[in-house]
Parts: structure tokens; C-alpha cells; sequence
């Protein structure tokens, strides 16, 4: 894929704050080429977009007026694409979904002034399912050329870390602290207070890791992130190494993301040809330089000890905890691990102070979260808004029901390890505090949808049998549990004692909680037992939904693997 | 033992590779995924030679190897097709497509057709949960992925 360069013409404009709501890229008659805008996000490509990007450059070629394509990110209303984009007077002008066959119709209509077509949205900052939302995290994403220095710079890139190097390390870790920035990968803990344990250790030799290995079924931000904006992550790395006094660090991407592997690859080498990398980074004394390691294919690996003894060139086996990562980690090394959203987050703090993002939030859950709407649902995508939003309103006045037209039954939040919740506790706030409570896991706000065709004990035993396959092996009650859960859950739907059966995977799951060395065997039981609490007429005999059920007990459930 | 032209050429693919990657940290994953991009798959002969260069015990390279699903024993065919199996794909009925797949091609996830032109696998989780069910063609992500578009892909790799 071939990427167009940015249009030069823009690196005059006058510089927009990233605060306004309305970025719109002028346009001027003449030469002056129209810029259009077709996402190089891979999950715009995987619908044709690139496609589109062809037939609009061969179709405009023809024409008498210039065009530069820019391939931007997505940003992220993943229903609308392919989503073209055009810069007017007025602001960007958004149709969509735009299939290649599309194309020459909307040339016809006057797709380069913005003209009429019944794919067209209107100006896209106003579009009410993207301007409700706060995008802080995900502000430029989908506005820039993910690999445009210019652009980057232009709409806020770097301003985090020219503070951060003003201020000495423990400021910047104070500043993190302030801001209540928890982990964004899942267990939610609180940034600063990691930094500070690095920062405090006197070893030479540090690191800091960017846990990149997305696993979780329903997410897909910290993909789009590095697709879409890897400078910012990049500036979040180096402002984490100023912080703790590391020089080097590591991105950890999982194989199922070439993309995103490539990007991170081209956006490294283009920040170190700036020196945004390197030695004496912008002329601080900072020296610090970033790898790319690629994962192989172990959902594990997102675990953050077997991270990093995939990193170390090992089995991707958990680590016992103490010691923490932050006292020794890499190569028994001082280690920050923060997840992609987490130091993404880092620039956007420091750039506007750990006030302005501790207003937004609620309780101890503060700023934003990225919430990724995903599964059996109309309107996907990733919806970035404070915390306190409540699953009923990203489902219905976000997502617009099921993609199936069918009821929403269940929804699981928090990826393979979060609960199953019922349509009865749709209302709950998404902060991390209120799901905990009601015995369920806020997680990084993955969001899985599933219409009323769902079978729950399909499900539970899938949660139990991605367990055994992904299981590192190392603690017991993951390794065995699993397995056994699998072989109980079959016995129950099959009707053999099920009261008893019961009981055992009851026992099962409190083992598995208690006594697995990390959250893989600790939490697969909570899918498990929302699903039987929630949802317990799919655990009987089944005789309604005319599925066999006694000569192969799993048989016609068909998550078997092997 | 009789040491055949491929085992000769294996064996300086690994040592160029080595090579390259010397003096690198936690060198050895970067290494097989360098290996099997040049060869297609990890063979057998690479945990000796890499235990002898890396310095580390033949268990060592051979555990490695056999704990990530990527690296593969046996050559791939000429085309690798993915299916998404996580729950956001399920969710949109990706258990249809892979028993479709199966039906079309008679081969299951994790196998690869007798002729060497597809290798069928299973997939947790592409990143494109909104857009599901989602299949990898080679490095290439598809959207919304539905039966005959599926038969599309399957027959032509198959026909190539």
C-alpha cells in the first residue's frame, strides 16, 4: 500500500487549537488541490477502503481538478466505512458507508465541493453520534495522517512532552498521580503510583514496555491507536523513560496486528530521523530509543509477567507476583508496563495539566474511557466519553441495537473474562467501582453484544474451553480447571445429575478464583457463573431449541476446537 | 544420517539470521519469526541449531517453539486463511462460517489441503469486532464476512 503524501498546502494554515471542536482544513479555488480523507485503519480496509482510495484517485484523475488523498485513521464510527472525507469552507464534509461502486456517483454529485448524495452525513465533527462524545485520548485520531510529523505537531503533538522535559522526573510522575490515570489495560491501577515505584528504584538500567498485545474479543482501541496515531504513543513512552529515568523501551504487538506492527515500525523510524527519539531528544540531554517486538500468537502474553518473558525470548509463562514488574521486571529490570491506552493517555495530561483531566469522571474513576462497541450491534465502534455513562445509553443511543435486528439478550463487558450482564443491569453506571460491586468487571470497556439467539451455555463452556487452550501451563487450577469446567458444563447441559454437576462447577470456579496465579484461570470463571446466574434456562436439558442432546453432549455447541 | 541440499540451505538461512540478530535482547522469538517468514514454517533441525548458537538447551529452543501457536511445524500452503472464532465473531455467526469452511474446502482449522494450496486455521480475535465476523486472508483482514464471499476466497485459493 502506497501511502499519498500530506498536502503541503495545510503547513500554512493557521494552527488550531486541539481544544476547538471544529477542525476544518480551508479549501482555496485554483490549483489548490481538493483534499479527500478514505481511512487506512485496517478495519476500514477490511471493507474495501482501499478499494475506494483507488477508485477515487483513478476517477479524479480523469478530471480537471486536483486531488491529494490523504489515508487518515478511522475515526473509529466503524459502521460508516468506508467513510470518505472531503475538506470544504465549511469543514469536512463525511459520506458513508462508501462502497467502490459508489464512487463515481458521488463524483457526479459533487463529492469534492461537499454537494448532495444520499450518503452524504454533513460536516463530520458535527455528527451527533461523534460530537457527543469527548475525545481526549482519541482526539486526533481519524483527523491526521497517522504519519504526518506535520500534522502531528499541528494539532497538538509533542506539547506533552516539551512539558514533561521542563519539569524534573518526579514532577511528571506527580503529575500523573494527579491526574488519577489508572491502567487502562484492564485492572485499572493507578499509573502514577507504578511510575513512582520505578522511579524510586536505583538501578542503572531501566525499561519501559507498552503492553500491545489487544487479546480481548471486543477490542480493538489500542489497534486503532497504533494504526492511527502512533506518535502519540511514541510521545507517551519517552515522557514515561523521562519520568523514571529508563533509555530504553519496548512495544509487545500481537502477530494479529500486522498493521499496526508496520505503522509502529515506520513511526519509530520517523521520529527518530526527528529526533523525537534517540540521543538528546529535542535538545533535552533525554536519551531513549524504542523496539517493536511482535508476539506469536499466545493470548497469555497480554498478561503483563508473560510479556515479558516473551520478551526475555521465553515461553510466555506467568510470573509469581512479588516481585513486582515495577522492582524487577524485564531482565529482572526496573519495568514500567502500561498498556497502549494508558500511555497514550500520558501526552494529552501533561500538555493540559492533571486537572483538566481529573474533572472529567466520576467517584475514583476519572477522565475518559475508551469504550469499543463490538459483536451484534448496529452502530460499532469506539465511543470515548467519561466514565459514569451507562451500558443502556452506549448500547441503544450509540450502538442502535443489534446488527441482527434482533433484541439484545446479553452483552459482555471486559473481554473473555468479563461478565455476561443481563438486560435487567443495563443501567449500571461504566465506572470501575459500580461493576465491581454488582460482580462484574468494567475492564478496558470492551463491549460484546449478542442478540437472543445466544446460547449461554454455549458460552460459558467457551469461556472455560479458550481457557485450556490458552492456559500458559504453569498454575493448576487454570491448566486442569478449565478442562474440567469444559467436561462439567457438558455433563450439566447433557442432564447427567445436574443439580450435582452444579455444585461441582460451583466448586470449580471458587477454586479457579482462589487459587490461580493470575487473572487468565482467576477470572474465566466470572463469564462462567454469570451465565448461570443470569441466564440458568440455558443450562437445562434441551429439548426446545431442537438441539441433539444426548448422544454427544457438546456436540452440536460447536466452539470444540479439537 | 544423511544431510539432504534443504538441510544445507536451513541451515545457513539460520546461521545469516543469527546473524543478524546477535547481541539483541531476548533475541530468540525475533529470530523464529525471521526463520519462518524466510522458510515458510520452524523445521525440525532449528532447535539444535539455534540451542547451539544461542547457547541456550535444546529444551529451552524447543519449548519456545512449541508454546506459541504462530510457528508452525510444517509448511504452510500457498494460501493461509483465518477465521475469527472469539466471542464478538460469534456473536455474528462466525461458528457458521468455519462449519463452511470446513464443508467447502474438507479440511479443518489447523490443517491444509492435500495439494498444498490453502491451510485453513482459527483465530482469537482479528481487532475487528465492529465489523465481524472477520476473516485474515494472508495478512489481509476482511470484514463482515458472510458465506458466499467466504466460497469466494476459499475456491480461488484452492483453483491457485
Amino acid at each position: 500500500m502506497t501511502m499519498p503524501e500530506p498536502t503541503m498546502s495545510g503547513a500554512t494554515m493557521p494552527e488550531p487549537k486541539m481544544s476547538e471542536p471544529t477542525m476544518s482544513e480551508p479549501t482555496t479555488p485554483g490549483d489548490t488541490p481538493v483534499t479527500l480523507y478514505v481511512p487506512r485503519d485496517s478495519a476500514a480496509r477490511s471493507v474495501g477502503a482501499d478499494a475506494v482510495a483507488d477508485a477515487l484517485l483513478r476517477a479524479t484523475a480523469r478530471g480537471d481538478r486536483p486531488v491529494e488523498l490523504v489515508r487518515n485513521g478511522s475515526r473509529g464510527m466503524l459502521w460508516l466505512e468506508t467513510l470518505v472525507e472531503v475538506a470544504t469552507p465549511e469543514g469536512r464534509v463525511g459520506y458513508g458507508p462508501v462502497a467502490p461502486s459508489d464512487v463515481e456517483d458521488l463524483l457526479a454529485a459533487g463529492l469534492l465541493d461537499g454537494g448532495d448524495h444520499p450518503l452524504r452525513l454533513g460536516l463530520v465533527e458535527e455528527l451527533p453520534w461523534l460530537a457527543r462524545q469527548n475525545r481526549v485520548t482519541f482526539a486526533r485520531i481519524g483527523v491526521t495522517d497517522p504519519l504526518s510529523t506535520e500534522d502531528y505537531v499541528r494539532h497538538g503533538g509533542l506539547e506533552g512532552l516539551r512539558t514533561a522535559l521542563r519539569l524534573p522526573p518526579a514532577e511528571v510522575v506527580d503529575t500523573v498521580t494527579e491526574s488519577g490515570l489508572r491502567g487502562r489495560g484492564g485492572a485499572g491501577f493507578p499509573a502514577g503510583v507504578k511510575w513512582k515505584t520505578v522511579a524510586g528504584c536505583a538501578d542503572e538500567l531501566k525499561f519501559v514496555c507498552c503492553n500491545a498485545d489487544e487479546g480481548d474479543s471486543g477490542t480493538f482501541a489500542d489497534r486503532m491507536v497504533m494504526e492511527g496515531d502512533p506518535f502519540m504513543l511514541i510521545e507517551g513512552m519517552t515522557i514515561a523513560a523521562h519520568a523514571v529515568g529508563a533509555r530504553e523501551g519496548y512495544f509487545y504487538i500481537r502477530s494479529e496486528y500486522p498493521d499496526a506492527v508496520a505503522t509502529m515500525r515506520t513511526a519509530i523510524e520517523i521520529a527518530r530521523a526527528h529526533n523525537w527519539l534517540g540521543e538528546d531528544i529535542l535538545g533535552s540531554g533525554l536519551t531513549f530509543d524504542l523496539h517493536v517486538r511482535v508476539g506469536a500468537g499466545a493470548y497469555i502474553c497480554g498478561e503483563e509477567t508473560s510479556m515479558l518473558e516473551s520478551l526475555e525470548g521465553k515461553r510466555g509463562t506467568v510470573r509469581p507476583k512479588p516481585p513486582i514488574p515495577a522492582v524487577e521486571g524485564l531482565f529482572g529490570k526496573p519495568t514500567v508496563v502500561n498498556n497502549v491506552l494508558t500511555l497514550a493517555t500520558v501526552p494529552v495530561i501533561l500538555a493540559h495539566g492533571a486537572r483538566a483531566y481529573q474533572e472529567l469522571g466520576t467517584g475514583r474513576s476519572r477522565g475518559t474511557q475508551v469504550f469499543q462497541l463490538g459483536g451484534n450491534i448496529a452502530r460499532g465502534g469506539i465511543v470515548e466519553t467519561a466514565f459514569g455513562i451507562t451500558l443502556r445509553e452506549l448500547l441503544e443511543e450509540y450502538g442502535g441495537g443489534t446488527f441482527s435486528g434482533r433484541p439484545v439478550r446479553t452483552v459482555q463487558v471486559g473481554g473473555p473474562l468479563g461478565a455476561y450482564l443481563p438486560e435487567s443491569q443495563f443501567d449500571l453506571p461504566m465506572d470501575y467501582e459500580a461493576f465491581a460491586e454488582a460482580g462484574a468487571m468494567l475492564g478496558h470497556g470492551g463491549l460484546v453484544v449478542f442478540d437472543d439467539t445466544v446460547d449461554m451455555a454455549a458460552q460459558a463452556r467457551f469461556a472455560m474451553e479458550f481457557c485450556s487452550v490458552e492456559s500458559c501451563g504453569k498454575c493448576t487450577p487454570c491448566r486442569i480447571g478449565s478442562v474440567r469446567g469444559v467436561e462439567v458444563i457438558d455433563r450439566i447441559v447433557a442432564g447427567e445429575d445436574r443439580d450435582d454437576n452444579l455444585a461441582v462447577l460451583e466448586d470449580l470456579c471458587d477454586l479457579m478464583t482462589d487459587g490461580s496465579l493470575c487473572a487468565m484461570g482467576g477470572l474465566t470463571p466470572m463469564p462462567v457463573r454469570s451465565a448461570i446466574t443470569h441466564f440458568s434456562d440455558d443450562f437445562l436439558v434441551r429439548d426446545t431449541r431442537g438441539a441433539v442432546h444426548t448422544a454427544h453432549p457438546g456436540g452440536t455447541r460447536t466452539e470444540g476446537t479439537t | 544420517m544423511t544431510t539432504s541440499v534443504s538441510e544445507v540451505a536451513t541451515k545457513a538461512v539460520i546461521a545469516t539470521i543469527v546473524a543478524a540478530h546477535r547481541g539483541r535482547r531476548g533475541a530468540l522469538l525475533p529470530i523464529l519469526h525471521a526463520i519462518q517468514a524466510e522458510l515458510g514454517h520452524v523445521p525440525e533441525e532449528t532447535a539444535a541449531l539455534l540451542a547451539r548458537e544461542l547457547n541456550l538447551s535444546r529444551a529451552d529452543v524447543h519449548g519456545v517453539i512449541s508454546f506459541y501457536h504462530d510457528f508452525r511445524r510444517e509448511p504452510p500452503g500457498r494460501t493461509t486463511v483465518r477465521i475469527c472464532r472469539a466471542e464478538a465473531c460469534q456473536a455474528l455467526g462466525s461458528e457458521a462460517l468455519v462449519a463452511h469452511a470446513r464443508e467447502r474446502t474438507g479440511i479443518s482449522p489447523g490443517e491444509t489441503t492435500a495439494d498444498g494450496s490453502l491451510t485453513l486455521e482459527q483465530v482469537f480475535c482479528l481487532g475487528n469486532c465492529a465489523l465481524g465476523p472477520a476473516v485474515q486472508v494472508g495478512d489481509r483482514l476482511h470484514g463482515r464476512m458472510d458465506p458466499d464471499r467466504l466460497r469466494a476466497i476459499l475456491d480461488e485459493a484452492v483453483s491457485s
